[in-house]
């Protein structure tokens, strides 16, 4: 209470020396404004991106391990290319899901699935889809929000049903204003009656396991209609190639078991597959890749925030040494009066503190509007947290005091009866 | 330091100001000028004294040492009973804030502060709380004749109103030893006179009043002189001694 007492009279102090000079505190405060404006808004552009892209891993699934069938490099293949009218085999087994779910550790759910682009129409209307030969597990594993109607069931899968999940783009493109649960499309040979819409996140950044306009059909329909593997001949008619399975998505018991599980899984396959025919993506560690590139960018942007906080620390020290010299002769009268060294550091330092302590204030409001107007302008996602504005308030604290304690102790160090001749 | 420290006797309870065989030295280049030059003399409680001596004799370097803005280089210079020569920036610093008051030829107020708030310096340093600070600084002004200004800036002010109000900041610690260096040398005949009827109420009310000049009509009005040259003792005078 007496400290406060003691100081108050120079923070009053301070604060009337800020005021006198107006014009001039201004522009000294300008640096620290857009110094700690900077920091706050360029942190809050870069969580606002980051968390946009973990959110879209997150939505792959954090427990989920994608397994991926990928055309063997040429050399690898052998086969391939030079032989006119070959076809090349090669990718995921349904045996391989067996294997998995067999010998993995930790295994949930394993869900196959075969995925072809295929026509769909309604009437006149056409559109290209992806068709996403499945179990009713998919949905389990890759959850999205139902829009309307429900999903594929173990009965469809029983009974082969020619029913068909779509994606909300895939539905406003071909249905259009149509009535939508019920209504049957045509998908290649079959007639399928939609039965359900959901939600489908194209993943910005990242791979989703969904795109824009899929019909997800019972694997055993796919089956019945398509044949037990997806045969495609290039536009010749030569060449050919056959795959079993475009995917299997490995959901496991929990995220630790994740990244022992694609390790087991690739032990696996590489057993029973002479070729590098398949592809392992774990949203998890590109999860952590996604963290790893945060912390990085997190860097940068605070070296150049820094920069322009020091920039604006060095402004300060410039106009209190000018302040100073310009002061000298107030400065002799103070100590003549008897002030003790300590108190005009302790005035020249509560006046710097005031000049960036009132810049860091403007620069918060600077700070927290930036990322608003981005927001309001661009779309882009901005996230402002509450330890950015304590973090760049604390510097701004931190650089008062580090760049007036100089001038400060200049200040005292001045012999009175010299500074009292200053004219 | 204390090894010459004892070398001195101490001075009596009714010496507020004593010199032994002072000295100021500075080394100007392979120079050694001689400001003050081995000065010894004591002056009581309550009395009031004028230094006089040409330019250059090295008055106020002595009022300096008297005002502890300096120390003596060797010798020893007691204040109430306390050896300045041995103290430390802070100690004297502390002396200055609570035994002595400055007025200074060229006023010396600050220019950004009101009268009020000039006034009031001496009091932030002490501690004091607003209230007292205030109450305090109205009073003084009251004391010079300057309660009515007391919102002015000093750039509002004549010479002698401002050498008021330097005055009243002088008394506004309550110190024992009021010291001025030319204090009417800024100031026209009349003006001067109402500082000098100023300085013979403090000193009527007790106060301990040392002023340099070098007009002799001012010297009149202290009690006893010093005249200094080439930084030594050229004669003392006392009235009535
Ligand atoms: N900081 C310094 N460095 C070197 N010499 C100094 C310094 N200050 C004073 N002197 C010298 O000490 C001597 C006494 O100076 P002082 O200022 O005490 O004289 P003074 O009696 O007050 O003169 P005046 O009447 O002109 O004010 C002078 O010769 C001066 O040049
Ligand atoms: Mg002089």
């Amino acid at each position: 209470m007496n400290q406060i007492r003691y100081f108050l009279p120079f923070v009053k102090l301070g604060l009337s020396d800020v005021w006198r000079h107006k014009t001039r505190s201004f522009l000294t405060m300008l640096g620290m404004v857009f110094g700690v404006g900077s920091v706050i808004a360029m942190l809050a552009v870069g969580e606002g991106a980051s968390q946009q892209a973990m959110e879209s891993i997150k939505r792959l699934g954090s427990q989920n391990i994608m397994v991926m069938s990928v055309k063997p490099t040429s050399e690898e293949g052998g086969s391939t290319g030079a032989q006119r009218g070959s076809l090349a085999v090669y990718g995921l087994l349904y045996e391989d899901k067996d294997r998995i779910e067999e010998t993995v550790p930790g295994v949930l759910l394993t869900v196959p699935a075969r995925m072809t682009r295929r026509n769909a129409r309604l009437g006149e209307r056409q559109l290209e889809m992806r068709v996403v030969e499945t179990e009713p597990d998919w949905f389990e594993v890759v959850q999205r929000p139902v829009l309307a109607g429900r999903v594929l069931g173990e009965r469809d899968m029983q009974m082969r049903a020619n029913v068909c999940v779509l994606t909300e783009h895939g539905v406003r493109r071909l249905l259009a204003t149509e009535e939508t649960i019920g209504q049957r499309i045509r998908i290649a040979s079959g007639v399928f009656e939609v039965i359900g819409i959901v939600k489908n996140e194209t993943g910005g950044t990242v791979r989703a396991p969904d795109s824009e306009a899929d019909a997800y059909i019972p694997i055993t329909t796919g089956t019945k209609l398509f044949g037990e593997a997806n045969i495609r001949y290039s536009a010749g008619g030569m060449e050919g190639e056959k795959v079993e399975l475009s995917q299997i998505i490995v959901k496991m018991r929990g995220t630790d078991a994740v990244e022992p599980g694609s390790k087991a899984i690739e032990a696996v396959l590489a057993r029973f597959h002479k070729k590098k025919d398949f592809k392992i993506d774990v949203p998890l560690t590109l999860l952590r890749e996604a963290e790893r590139t945060k912390r990085t960018y997190n860097i940068v942007l605070g070296a150049i925030a820094g920069i322009s906080l020091l920039v604006g620390g060095i402004g300060i020290m410039n106009i209190m040494l000018a302040s100073v010299t310009e002061r000298t002769k107030e400065i002799g009268i103070r100590r003549a009066i008897g002030a003790r060294r300590s108190r005009i550091v302790v005035q020249f330092l509560i006046n710097t503190c005031v000049l960036s302590i009132g810049g860091g204030l403007v620069g918060l409001l600077l700070g927290v509007s930036i990322p608003l107007l981005i927001t309001a302008f661009t779309a882009m996602p901005t996230v402002v947290q509450p330890y950015s504005l304590a973090l760049a308030f604390g510097i701004s604290v931190g650089i008062g005091i580090v760049f007036g304690l100089y001038p400060a102790l200049r200040a005292a160090s001045l012999d009175p009866i010299e500074a009292l001749r200053h004219e | 330091m204390s090894a010459h420290g004892t070398e001195f006797v101490r001075p009596r309870a009714d010496e507020v100001v004593r010199f032994d065989d002072a000295k100021r030295h500075y080394l100007v280049g392979d120079e050694v000028v001689r400001a003050l030059d081995g000065v010894s003399f004591s002056i009581l409680k309550g009395s009031y004294w004028a230094i006089m001596g040409p330019s250059g004799s090295g008055k106020s370097t002595m009022l300096n040492i008297l005002g502890c803005l300096d120390r003596p280089t060797s010798g020893a210079y007691w204040l109430n009973g306390e050896n300045v020569a041995e103290m430390d920036d802070n100690q004297l610093s502390d002396h200055r804030l609570r035994n002595l008051g400055f007025i200074f030829q060229s006023f010396h107020l600050i220019p950004q502060l009101t009268v009020g708030e000039n006034i009031e310096v001496p009091l932030l340093y002490l501690g004091l709380p607003q209230a007292e600070r205030k109450a305090k600084a109205e009073a003084l002004a009251e004391r010079v004749g300057m309660s009515h200004r007391l919102r002015h800036l000093p750039s509002e002010l004549s010479g002698g109103q401002r050498q008021r109000v330097a005055v009243a900041r002088a008394l506004a610690n309550d110190p024992a030893v009021l010291l001025a260096d030319e204090p009417t040398g800024n100031l026209d005949s009349a003006t001067s006179t109402q500082i000098m009827g100023l300085f013979q109420e403090l000193y009527e009310q007790g106060k301990t009043v040392i002023l340099v000049t070098h007009e002799p009509d001012i010297a009149a009005y202290a009690k006893a002189t010093i005249v200094l040259k080439d930084g030594k003792i050229l004669s003392i005078r006392e009235e009535g001694a």
